[in-house]
């Protein structure tokens, strides 16, 4: 298992998380290259079948990024998110998939490093449990 | 106010009487309420207006070809122009004031009648119970009033019937139908036990008032464990069934992806289905792509999918009615899945789906002190 490299989909709202891993960028912070980022505007409008996309294609984790509780850009979206990933997380587990490899993360745009810190903390959790069993499911 | 109502005649005519009741004294101005079809072999929801088609009325019939709640969408939601009386079945009412969250129901100008609910068949063993003339609504009423609900011999309940915990109507829910009528734990073919919410219907209906019987509340408590039993060991088997990523993709293998189990699920009520786009039919060159990286792809694509989104978008408000796995030609146990799924997503939120039309739906509110745990490291 050493030689895994997990993938990880991130969906990133566009106000602060993504803006985070922009900082991340521009400071030149060091951090896994395993995570495939699509922006978003909002945490709030990441329908869940593109989670279930993601993992059901084989992505190892999926990271949604948002702003803190009450920062949202548009007011609510982050908690209308966080209600759609503990639906989620129920699903999954009820299905016998690992909750745990769909991760919620409150990045704002100034917190460069703990979005470096939070992509390291999933690879390195990831790495221990092993590729997504979907990964070479031809049947899905 | 609760009391009896005399049968005269047959229960099935009592019923009927006070349909049209409802209907020549002004109190409705339509009835959805299932006739029998012509050839008998189907019982179908109809909006009647014309008292003479009630003497076809079966609302004992126990079929279930369509949920009522939907066709009730199809003529409140625009704006009736009358009141309307629906004769639902209990997983229908639940799914009525389901609906209602979500304006595809108006519940305003609608009087609820609901019946305790007897256990249904699934369309094609109806026919074939009458094609054999057997009459399954007299022994069903027997067995009812010792407190039984049993399928006649050689026939079985539709799946999700002999789960439903929640059979009668009023209990388990927060609200009550404007008319529900008891049939079980009671002398059915001398008497009816009657609850009406409000007390002058009671005088337009002649309702004696009483006291609840001893003998129906034990026997609607006895009905519910049992099928909460049943409902408990069905969860159990799905969980020892599906377990990881390949015993999901067993549970699901004999899927020809038709999405009946959309189409007549009430639930699924959105009228532009990413499923019904194109969404999902990619460039040619990207199934190659998906071959080369997995060695192969199953065609038509998604199918996992399909089901896995359902449950992310529905599951939190699914009422059990079953008519998924009765709409699945491969034989799916659809609903037992999507019951399993939709109690663990419904418990998280303490969401009980049709108990109460003021309690918000899960997916359209939020909480800004609630699930503090997500989001933090």
């Amino acid at each position: 298992m050493t030689d895994f490299e997990p993938r990880i989909v991130a969906f990133l709202c566009n106000w602060c998380t993504y803006t985070a891993s922009d900082l991340a960028g521009t400071s030149r912070i060091q951090y896994p290259p395993n995570v495939r980022i699509i922006r978003l505007m909002c945490s709030g409008q990441l329908d869940p079948i593109y989670v279930a996309k993601a993992v059901l294609e084989g992505a190892d984790g999926v990271l949604i990024g948002g702003c803190h509780p009450g920062d949202c850009h548009y007011q609510s979206g982050n908690y209308k998110a966080r209600r759609r990933v503990a639906i989620i997380h129920q699903v999954l587990e009820q299905l016998g998939f690992d909750p745990d490899r769909v991760w919620l993360r409150w990045i704002s745009a100034s917190e460069g490093q703990y979005f470096a810190d939070t992509v390291t903390e999933m690879v390195a959790a990831l790495k221990e449990k092993g590729p997504s069993p979907f990964r070479r499911q031809w049947s899905v | 106010m609760d009391g009896w109502l005399e049968v005269h005649d047959s229960t099935e005519q009592t019923i009927n009487r006070l349909l049209e009741t409802l209907l020549t004294s002004g109190v409705v101005d339509g009835l959805l309420v299932p006739l029998r079809t012509p050839d008998g072999r189907n019982a179908v929801p109809t909006l009647v207006r014309d008292p003479a088609l009630l003497e076809r009325a079966a609302p004992l019939a126990p079929v279930l070809p369509v949920n009522g709640a939907t066709v009730l969408g199809r003529i409140t939601a625009t704006g009736a122009p009358g009141r309307v009386g629906a004769v639902l079945r209990n997983c229908e009412l639940r799914t009525a004031v389901e609906l209602s969250k979500v304006q595809q129901v108006l519940l305003d100008d609608v009087l609820l009648i609901g019946m305790d609910c007897l256990g249904a068949y699934g369309v094609e063993d109806y026919a074939r119970l009458v094609e054999e003339g057997l009459d399954a609504v007299t022994p069903a009423l027997m067995a009812a009033r010792e407190g039984g609900v049993e399928p006649l011999p050689g026939y079985a309940f539709r799946p999700a019937c002999t789960m439903c915990e929640r059979p009668i109507p009023g209990v388990g829910e927060s609200y009550a139908p404007h008319i529900a009528i008891g049939l079980l734990g009671v002398p059915n073919d001398e008497r009816l036990w009657v609850s009406l919410r409000d007390e002058e219907l009671g005088e337009a209906l002649g309702l004696e008032p009483a006291e609840e019987p001893a003998g129906r509340i034990e026997a609607v408590r006895a009905l519910v464990a049992a099928r909460t039993a049943e409902r408990d060991r069905r969860f159990a088997a799905f969980h020892e069934r599906v377990h990881d990523a390949s015993s999901l993709l067993a549970e699901f293998a004999t899927c020809i992806l038709c999405q009946n189990c959309m189409r007549v699920c009430p639930i699924c009520y959105c009228k532009e289905c990413i499923f019904r786009t194109d969404v999902f039919d990619h460039p040619s060159a990207r199934y190659w792509d998906w071959a080369a990286r997995k060695g192969g792809v199953r065609l038509p694509s998604d199918t996992l999918l399909f089901h896995v989104t359902r449950m992310l978008h529905m599951a939190h408000a699914c009422v059990g009615c079953g008519m998924c796995s009765d709409a699945c030609p491969s034989g799916i146990p659809v609903a037992d899945i999507f019951r399993t799924v939709g109690r663990a997503v419904q418990a998280r939120f303490g969401y009980v789906p049709g108990r109460d039309p003021a309690e918000e739906m899960v997916i359209a509110t939020f909480r800004e002190d609630e699930l503090r745990e997500l989001g933090e490291r």
